[in-house]
């Protein structure tokens, strides 16, 4: 569930930016990246410990990296966009797997067990903190953030947002700032990855480059569609589902990608909606907006 | 002097190997707007499939000077795996890019997951042939015969594909194609079947390019989403859907990663991501941006 939490998170991020901004990131990795590693960081070589304090260093961060990023990126859409955010989410696995001394190169760095609230709890056996007082400090975080993004998307902000995806052109002339409205999606969703993979840190207590992949952004953004990104809870969904799916066919066989690749392409093919899209309702509208939209 | 040439040579290898995979993808982009991000997919199969032809062959007591000639079969029988994959991208090609970009990430994992089930997960190699052609020295220099006739293959391939979009009919078709669809379908083009053609022309591309590099290395399961990042990278700093532009591009990641590896292995991918953000940002169509050949 825990690894549910983290990933629920970040997918609340990616949908501002695809589902509502209509902008696909292909290197959405990297924040759950720099979130990890900066829970790796502080943990580890500052002696921060208080878990409150690495969230809003892990926030810090991703805003101060998203900013000069997505100031680049948002300039470009579709393929573009979703190419430069795949350059970005390598150009940092590359810095993360080639600095050794720095990040550990492909073993990764350690996370520390965290305070929590200021309690200290690392007496307490690995599986009991992590069913334990984690379980809940994540499941509060994860209840915060989601009433967060619902004030944000039904935010006039939310609605300039859609706006834009529907048709730019027309949102500038109304005297929305298009550029700048994607801008601020780029920066919070990169937040909320970020916060997502400060989470994940002690969860696993190990982080690698492998996080930073560009296949975990394809993964990331399969979750997304999966349960149907035109939904507000359908990202979430959608992480819940593939993280189980994964875990339960993993027992069974080691080819978790076969099986995904086929759901995938089905999902794609005959139910571009995600499984939010198939139990209908709202969510049908914009995901057959989309598929109208392939015609240039 | 000789380091520099040694240092050049390996990244002319590599790089001859990089403009196969891209000038698949560039074909294919460019006439179908499709980012085929399988085509790494395609790449490590032809490895895999080149090893075991590569050692079939020489099992079966073919001379083995002329395992080359069981790679290159290797690479060429592949092509079935063109009409496939292309039959899948059917649905979609009137969708919205997104889904045509998931779709064929979705052929990644497949593939991925095949190619670990038929050879397992331990690199896969064919031993002793690479070095079958002996080494040269050039100009104090010594590099495998092997390379040579891989770049040597590579330029010959790439002096064809220019011939054939240039000068044939069916490069003629191509090319209006990518210009304009619409136009092309009303004057009475094939789209369908230009489509299946290109697509298992882009496809072919990827597998020789695989088949031909694995005497020099080994096959793993990973190697097809690495290469695709590199191939990405070449795409776009030549220019997507230009065939010049993957040709450059190959030859500028090819040695800048070779010159990385020899001086500063720190930089070896982030000196060439660095690049392709740069490029993104000055020039989003790449040096020889525009529509295909």
């Amino acid at each position: 569930m825990l690894t549910f939490f983290a990933y629920a998170i970040v997918l609340l991020g990616l949908n501002l930016l695809f589902g509502y901004a209509g902008l696909l990131s292909f290197g959405h990795a990297l924040f759950i990246g720099l979130g990890a590693y900066t829970a790796a960081f502080l943990t580890t070589r500052f002696g921060v410990w208080h878990m409150e304090a690495i969230l809003l260093v892990a926030i810090a961060v991703a805003v101060l990296v998203a900013a000069p990023v997505g100031a680049l990126c948002v300039r470009y859409v579709k393929i573009y966009f979703g190419m430069l955010t795949l350059a970005f989410g390598m150009l940092f696995y590359s810095f993360l797997l080639k600095f050794y001394h720095l990040t550990g190169g492909d073993e990764g760095m350690r996370v520390l067990r965290p305070y929590l609230l200021g309690f200290d709890l690392s007496e307490t056996p690995k599986i009991q903190f992590l069913i334990g007082p984690y379980y809940y400090y994540s499941l509060t975080i994860l209840a915060v953030a989601t009433l967060v993004m619902w004030r944000i998307v039904r935010s006039p902000f939310g609605l300039c947002l859609k706006s834009v995806r529907e048709n730019p052109v027309k949102a500038e002339s109304l005297g929305i700032s298009v550029t700048r409205c994607r801008w601020y999606a780029f920066l919070i969703s990169a937040a909320y990855a970020s916060v997502g993979g400060a989470l994940l840190g002690p969860t696993i207590g190990q982080v690698d480059p492998g996080l930073v992949y560009w296949t975990q952004s394809g993964n990331l953004v399969f979750m997304a569609l999966l349960g149907g990104f035109a939904h507000f809870f359908g990202p979430m969904l959608g992480a819940f589902v593939f993280i189980f799916l994964q875990d339960a066919i993993m027992t069974v066989v080691p080819y978790w990608r076969l099986i995904f690749g086929i759901i995938l392409a089905g999902l794609v093919i005959f139910a571009p909606g995600g499984l939010m899209g198939l139990i209908g309702g709202r969510a049908r509208l914009w995901g057959e907006k989309a598929i109208g939209a392939g015609t240039r | 002097m000789s380091n520099a040439l040694n240092i050049l040579l390996s990244g002319v290898f590599h790089a001859a190997i990089l403009f196969l995979v891209a000038a698949g993808l560039q074909l294919v982009f460019g006439v179908q707007r499709i980012f085929n991000l399988a085509c790494g997919s395609f790449y490590a199969l032809g490895a895999y499939v080149g090893v075991s032809a590569a050692r079939a062959a020489v099992a079966a007591g073919v001379p083995q000077e002329l395992f080359i000639l069981a790679l290159v079969l290797a690479g060429l029988a592949l092509a079935v795996v063109g009409p496939l994959v292309e039959w899948l991208l059917r649905f979609v090609y009137e969708r919205d890019e997104t889904f045509q970009l998931l779709l064929t990430f979705a052929i990644v994992l497949m593939f991925e997951d095949i190619m670990r089930m038929i050879w397992g997960t331990s690199p896969f190699s064919t031993g002793g042939l690479y070095l079958v052609y002996g080494r040269v020295t050039v100009l104090g220099v010594t590099v495998p015969v092997y390379n040579l006739i891989v770049i040597a293959a590579s330029l010959l391939i790439a002096l064809l594909m220019g011939y054939v979009l240039v000068r044939t009919r069916f490069g003629r078709i191509v090319r209006a194609t990518a210009e304009n669809r619409e136009m092309s379908e009303a004057l009475g083009v094939n789209m369908r079947a230009i489509y299946v053609k290109v697509f298992t022309l882009g496809t072919v591309l990827g597998t020789l390019g695989g088949a031909l590099v694995i005497p020099a290395t080994a096959a793993m399961s990973e190697m097809g989403i690495e290469l695709i990042v590199e191939a990405f990278a070449v795409v776009v700093i030549g220019g997507l859907g230009s065939m010049r532009g993957a040709f450059v591009g190959a030859l500028v990641v090819g040695v800048l990663r070779a010159v990385a590896i020899s001086t500063y292995p720190e930089l070896e991918m982030l000196l060439i991501y660095l690049i392709v953000i740069g490029v993104l940002v000055l020039r989003p169509r790449g040096l020889f941006g525009g529509v295909a050949a």
